[in-house]
């Protein structure tokens, strides 16, 4: 096995090689795995498919990994690699599944019968905050300012997101109007089929404010477009440092959109423990600097328990109020 | 803005970028023959490598190359096998597969080059004189508006059905909009017509009803019917690559008008290549004379030329809201928008004003790419016709391999090749009845799109108020009763002309 691994190792070495320069120079001691799989829940090209590729090529450039194959498995929400992983969980060796939030929010509303509990929670690696923003043409400048035109006339403002009613951005809003002492379900929330076609109706005046990811939002505040009304992390954020934090707005809410690594369910201690070291481990090559800074990504690490920990709050959050909105 | 043109080809022009662009139209075209990958996924693929080169010029005028070719590559599985791989090429089978049928398939091909090309080329054009003023034009469509152009892309299916046969045409767009409702809707978090089957939670994919409609029935019919394979020997001819000098005569005016309407259709970010195919087919189609007409979907030069350069140019129209406003008007241009960004390229309005190198160099990469692709793939056009050469035997196995591969690979769900069976059956047996599929196909991908922009609507307006508050919704739904009547006012006004010629008898 160690034999067959060396010379496979050697010849994907040398195939690097010839397309990089310099792909050699990291594989020395420090590997420690031989091979990942990467399960992926949606089509290449989405965002699940830009992390479980970014963190396969980050883990074998830098050595930790051998080698990472990929597959994208659509289907369901998600929900059929989801039950793929725990079918077959005892022949899926090497493998992990990549996820993110909507895993926590599709098993609440039933799109699949399971949840994070029934795989084996690995890490959560990266993460976007959330931000509400406005056509940088509005009156609106702060949160207090929306919140008022809001309290005037209900319906005169509409909030839109790239999500269906009851997804991620919808819940960021009505999170937000619930942390200000009003009724989430009081707005008029306005769905769009992608973050684009949002940004493309809130820059027409279609709607008056957007929920959006932080880095989508940064992205169009560079350019003059749109100002960041405030964002969901706990402290403001470095790569746009002007935009504030709805908790300094004295709107006493966070939200993390995470994506992260699971494994099939039942795999041992010591499968566990090697995929946390290599993830872990990653955060300090350049390799991983290069993919993360390509990629606009936040490192937000969350490490085994400490996973499962920010899973069941964040579960416990988004059921209450999505029990609110009458969505369970 | 010469100076920015010079800059932009200073950057293209080195030997490095040329050899990029030539092997990324490559890539594209042959990747893009396979239906499962459209230009999205294999941008997607290509990103990674483009960044490493680390030249932002050499990436973009890669990845454009990449585009291009995806773009041909598809439109070439819709003439040879009538499996049409993105949306924006379904039109293109309409005329393109009939002629190919004909033993026409070199000058098919030929003609969806020279039209994909001019409509690219003069898209660029239009976008580098007009992109920063059209950025307001880009937002001018609210969901109102959106719904109103999906309206009128829906009722031009008159155009799309044969003599006497708008009847069956609006049955089966009603069946294309009813299985566009499976899966969770828009408005409402709940899935509908599911039958509880989690593989149906995201709905029909597009890429297998697209299969199932038209490349699966073909080669059920190659097996059912010998005959029809007989003249499929006619298909090996294939030096005859030229068109006449009457045909592109013909084509000419035809490629004038679409790379305008494309382009602009393009510029709407929730518009894009698939309406503008669609339009131009059918404006084409409803201003062409009487033979000429009657042509249409019996393998008509214009009705080739039609959507293949309307959708070249509406891509090309839909960077004007990427590049101005940074709004990805589509999956593609949103990919190609993370790639800009990985690129430290954020497009905006101050790209233009903070880097107009990168500007210019994207706008030069697109008629780079356009160029290379017509001068590589016209001496390429008789080894991929000869596909059609294949005796039947193994041409059969061959389309299937490709049928099922192109509904499988970009899910990697084995139950799409079910779904495409079954539905490939219903298909076949619509065929049997002679009820046209072009509208069943059209009705699903508007079906959606018509949908989400309803629902908005109806939610910001609470009601129906839109249509009376929106003068240009009121103005496109008025247009779209005219598109349906017009046609039946003619023939009834026909009818009674012939009978009453008849009574006088």
């Amino acid at each position: 096995m160690n034999t067959y691994g060396w010379t496979r190792r050697a010849m994907i070495a040398a195939t690097t090689a010839l397309v990089s320069i310099g792909g050699m120079a990291h594989a020395d001691g420090h590997q420690v795995l031989d091979e990942i799989h990467f399960l992926i829940p949606g089509g290449a090209g989405g965002g699940w498919d830009g992390t479980a590729r970014g963190t396969g090529e980050a883990l074998t450039d830098a050595g930790l990994v051998g080698s990472a194959s990929y597959e994208n498995m659509s289907g369901g929400g998600g929900g059929v690699a989801i039950a793929h992983l725990i079918e077959n969980a005892e022949s899926l060796d090497n493998t992990l599944m990549v996820n993110s939030t909507p895993i926590v929010i599709r098993s609440l509303t039933g799109v699949f019968p399971q949840s994070f509990r029934d795989l084996t929670p690995v890490a959560g690696t990266i993460g976007d905050y959330a931000a509400i923003v406005v056509n940088t043409d509005s009156d609106i400048m702060t949160m207090d300012d929306l919140l008022a035109a809001y309290r005037t006339d209900n319906r005169s403002v509409a909030i839109g997101g790239g999500s269906v009613p009851g997804g991620m951005d919808h819940l960021v809003a009505a999170m937000v109007m619930e942390a200000a002492g009003e009724d989430p379900t009081g707005f008029n929330y306005i769905p769009y089929d992608a973050g684009g076609t949002a940004m493309a109706g809130l820059l027409s005046g279609e709607i008056q404010a957007l929920s959006t990811g932080f880095s989508e939002a940064v992205t169009l505040a560079d350019q003059g477009e749109v100002r960041i009304l405030g964002v969901t992390s706990p402290e403001r954020v470095d790569a746009f440092a002007d935009a504030p934090t709805m908790t300094e707005q004295g709107l006493d809410t966070t939200f993390v959109n995470w994506r992260g690594f699971f494994a099939a369910p039942g795999i041992s201690d010591a499968e566990l423990v090697a995929y946390q070291d290599a993830l872990t481990k990653m955060y300090d090559t350049a390799e991983w600097e290069d993919v993360r800074g390509r990629n606009g990504w936040v490192n937000i690490h969350n490490n085994g328990d400490d996973f499962v920990t920010f899973l069941t709050e964040q579960e416990e959050v988004i059921g209450e109020l999505m029990k609110k909105l009458g969505f369970l | 803005m010469l100076e920015g043109i010079f800059i932009g080809l200073e950057a293209a022009f080195s030997i490095q970028n040329l050899l990029m662009v030539i092997a990324g139209c490559l890539i594209g075209t042959f990747i893009g023959m396979l239906p499962g990958l459209g230009p999205m996924s294999i941008i997607a693929i290509m990103i990674p490598v483009a960044i490493t080169l680390g030249d932002p010029a050499a990436a973009l005028i890669l990845l454009a190359g990449v585009y291009y070719g995806a773009i041909f590559g598809g439109s070439t599985s819709s003439i040879l096998l009538n499996a049409p791989g993105v949306a924006g090429t379904v039109a293109t089978s309409f005329d393109g597969y009939p002629m190919a049928r004909k033993g026409q398939a070199g000058k098919a091909l030929t003609i969806a080059a020279v039209s994909s090309f001019a409509g690219g080329t003069i898209g660029a054009i239009l976008l580098m004189i007009f992109a920063p003023a059209l950025s307001s034009v880009a937002l001018l469509f609210h969901s109102a508006e959106y719904f109103g152009l999906m309206v009128v892309g829906l009722s031009a299916i008159a155009a799309f059905a044969g003599t006497g046969q708008v009847a069956k045409a609006l049955m089966m767009t009603i069946l294309g909009l009813i299985l566009a409702t499976v899966g969770e809707g828009a408005l409402f978090n709940m899935p509908r017509f599911t039958m509880g089957l989690m593989d149906l939670q995201s709905g029909i994919s597009f890429i297998t009803l697209a299969m199932a409609m038209f490349a699966l029935p073909e080669a059920l019919f190659l097996v059912l019917n010998p005959l029809r394979g007989a003249a499929q020997g006619t298909g090996g001819k294939i030096e005859n690559l030229r068109f006449s000098r009457a045909e592109g005569k013909a084509m000419l005016p035809v490629i004038g008008r679409q790379s305008v309407q494309g382009f602009f259709i393009g510029v709407l970010p929730g518009a894009g290549a698939t309406i503008a195919s669609f339009l131009g087919y059918a404006v084409e189609r409803n201003i062409a004379k009487g033979d000429e007409q009657a042509e249409f979907g019996k393998g008509s030069v214009k009705g080739l030329a039609a959507p293949e350069t309307a959708n070249n140019a509406a891509c090309t129209g839909s960077f004007v809201p990427l590049l101005t406003l940074g709004i990805p008007g589509s999956g593609t241009t949103a990919i190609l928008l993370g790639a800009l960004i990985a690129l430290n390229v954020t497009p905006g309005p101050r790209l233009m004003v903070d880097t107009p190198e990168i500007f210019w160099a994207v706008i030069i990469s697109m008629f780079i790419g356009n160029l290379v692709l017509l001068v590589l793939n016209l001496p390429l056009i008789p080894y991929i016709a000869k596909i059609l050469a294949i005796p039947r035997n193994y041409l059969i196995p061959f389309i299937l391999f490709f049928t099922l591969m192109g509904a499988y690979i970009g899910q990697n769900n084995a139950t799409e090749l079910l779904m495409l069976v079954g539905l490939g059956i219903m298909a076949t047996i619509f065929r049997f009845a002679n009820y046209p599929l072009a509208p069943l196909l059209i009705g699903f991908i508007l079906g959606t799109m018509l949908e989400d922009n309803f629902s908005r609507s109806m939610q910001l307006y609470d009601g129906l108020g839109f249509i009376l508050d929106r003068p240009m919704t009121l103005g496109l739904l008025i247009l779209a009763a005219i598109l349906v009547l017009l046609p039946s006012a003619r023939s009834y006004r026909a009818r009674k002309v012939a009978r009453n010629v008849a009574d006088g008898d």
